[in-house]
């Protein structure tokens, strides 16, 4: 999925994935950094220049503002009770946590800020655990994917699925 | 007031001008942000918390080997004067030291240090682990924090998510938490009126600069802090090679912008160097930006080969020492002190005869 071609200028790798909300449609516009810039989105290109602080305060109001990436309100942590609208003041997450929880919108947030939201460095083995801490868990899926769907992530709906069916979990779930 | 030759060296060891192109290069530094997973973080950790992860970390730095003879500090009970000169020794963040407005030192802000690596705990993140060393040299600072943080992170339970990686109170740190910086003297550039384009040219590539202090700090005597912007999506490696690419670049623009002003305006560099030379010398009076700024004319001077009397360790020298609580400290008086500029003045005069007589 990450192969995806731009679909503006079909050439470049998509990074940016855009929902646009028309009447009760939402399409989804699938660019490389380029395109989106000349789109009029912010991109790690003009960030060098735009403070994070101004880019943060228009997170959320993507539903709005045409043309915007798409980050819906989300609910609370369930761990430390931080809720986007905590995060959108502050810029700082409030726990670990915070990142499963608001999992949708800050994927969108971290490929924006960063090109990327894979880690491609080093893996972490955490203390006394010889393997990657967290394995993929379905419950875990299932509420990213309920989330993803909320947030009309639609193809990040489509590849959670995908992980859910692979893992056995999602004979049930429709 | 503590007494910094406690350090095992001083934590001067980055400026004793001996890494690599140190004569546009004074040190590399490379931090990794970690959490603990087991805590809130940073912004939402109560004081309890706080004191709980100084603890906790405390404990397993005593079991370090990196660590084995690290010196550490409880900012929070330091006096300002103390705080601010860790943060001229760029051990610290201003924003650890409660340099920033209002002021407030958070509780359980700390610094383990040994040698070219330190820890500064409770900052934003639990854990800034930092590498420091002199020149030019992001491979040898990469080693020395990577190192520690396969020591510490065997003990302690760090924040990670398989797809985002490490996670930091703000997202712009998240996937390997790494930030890598070269302290670089660009006044080729700036003389040439070059630097605009090539700060642009580096926000297009993904990097940011900043002033000598770090985050939020001006540019004062032509010091450039180059740094990466990202750091997700990229592996240490890269994120280090791109960096190290655009530096030697950006070294190369520099030597340029030198050679067009030996060239074409000779006298004027010359008369440049020797009068920046002149008030450092002989001047009764100096801020500390003008004495920067002069100081960035005389290490142009001599990397160009043009003065002799002084070395590249005395000017490094001077940089530290003529740093406002520096000199307090060194000369005995309050930072706020009247005369402190007078003293300053009197301090950079000494140094220099005596460097001067010493070169003979």
């Amino acid at each position: 999925m990450s192969d995806r071609r731009c679909d503006r200028c079909q050439e470049r790798e998509a990074v940016i994935h855009l929902h646009r909300q028309t009447g009760e449609e939402t399409v989804v516009l699938h660019l490389c950094e380029r395109c989106a810039a000349e789109q009029g989105v912010e991109t790690t290109i003009s960030l060098g220049k735009t403070p994070v602080g101004s880019f943060l305060a228009s997170m959320g109001k993507g539903l709005e503002a045409p043309g915007g990436v798409a980050l819906a309100p989300g609910g609370r942590c369930p761990r430390c009770g931080a809720t986007l609208s905590d995060f959108r003041e502050s810029g700082r997450l409030g726990c670990g946590e915070c990142y499963r929880a608001f999992e949708a919108p800050l994927r969108d947030l971290l490929r924006r800020l960063h090109g990327s939201s894979r880690h491609l460095g080093e893996r972490y083995h955490a203390p006394g655990n010889g393997r990657e801490p967290e394995p993929e868990d379905s419950r875990r899926l299932r509420e990213q994917l309920r989330l993803a769907v909320e947030t009309e992530n639609f193809e990040l709906a489509a590849e959670l699925r995908d992980r859910l069916r692979a893992l056995g979990g999602a004979e049930n779930e429709g | 007031m503590i007494d910094l030759s406690l350090l095992p060296d001083g934590g001067l060891a980055w400026l004793d001008g001996s890494g690599p192109a140190s004569q546009l290069v004074l040190s590399t530094r490379i931090r990794l942000a970690r959490n603990l997973a087991t805590y809130p973080f940073g912004l939402r950790a109560s004081a309890r918390d706080r004191e709980s992860i100084l603890r906790e970390v405390l404990a397993v730095a005593r079991e370090t080997v990196s660590l084995r003879r690290a010196v550490s500090f409880r900012l929070d009970r330091l006096g300002r004067e103390d705080r601010q000169l860790l943060h001229e020794r760029h051990l610290v963040s201003k924003e650890l030291a409660g340099l920033e407005e209002p002021g407030v030192v958070r509780p359980a802000a700390a610094l383990i240090v040994q040698d070219r690596v330190g820890v500064m705990l409770n900052e934003e993140d639990h854990l800034r682990l930092q590498g420091l060393v002199s020149g030019f040299a992001l491979d040898q600072a990469y080693q020395e924090v990577d190192r520690l943080d396969s020591e510490l992170g065997q003990r302690l339970p760090f924040a990670f998510h398989p797809e985002f990686g490490y996670l930091t109170s703000c997202p712009t740190n998240v996937g390997t938490g790494l930030r890598a910086s070269v302290l670089i003297h660009l006044p080729g550039l700036v003389l040439t009126k070059e630097i605009s384009k090539v700060l642009q040219g580096l926000a297009q590539v993904g990097l940011t600069f900043r002033g000598l202090y770090g985050e939020g700090s001006e540019v004062v005597g032509n010091f450039f802090q180059l740094s990466n912007q990202t750091t997700l999506g990229k592996s240490e490696r890269e994120l280090l090679d791109h960096l190290g690419k655009m530096v030697r670049q950006v070294v190369e623009y520099e030597e340029q912008a030198r050679e067009v002003l030996l060239r074409d305006v000779p006298t004027i560099i010359e008369d440049k160097v020797w009068r920046a030379y002149g008030l450092l010398r002989h001047a009764r009076t100096l801020s500390f930006e003008e004495t920067m700024n002069l100081l960035s004319g005389v290490r142009l001077g001599v990397s160009l080969g043009l003065i002799d009397r002084v070395g590249l360790y005395a000017l490094n020298k001077l940089l530290v020492y003529t740093q406002p609580a520096h000199l307090a400290a060194t000369e005995g008086v309050a930072v706020d002190d009247p005369e402190l500029n007078v003293r300053r003045a009197r301090y950079v005069r000494t140094l220099l005869e005596n460097e001067a007589g010493r070169r003979g």
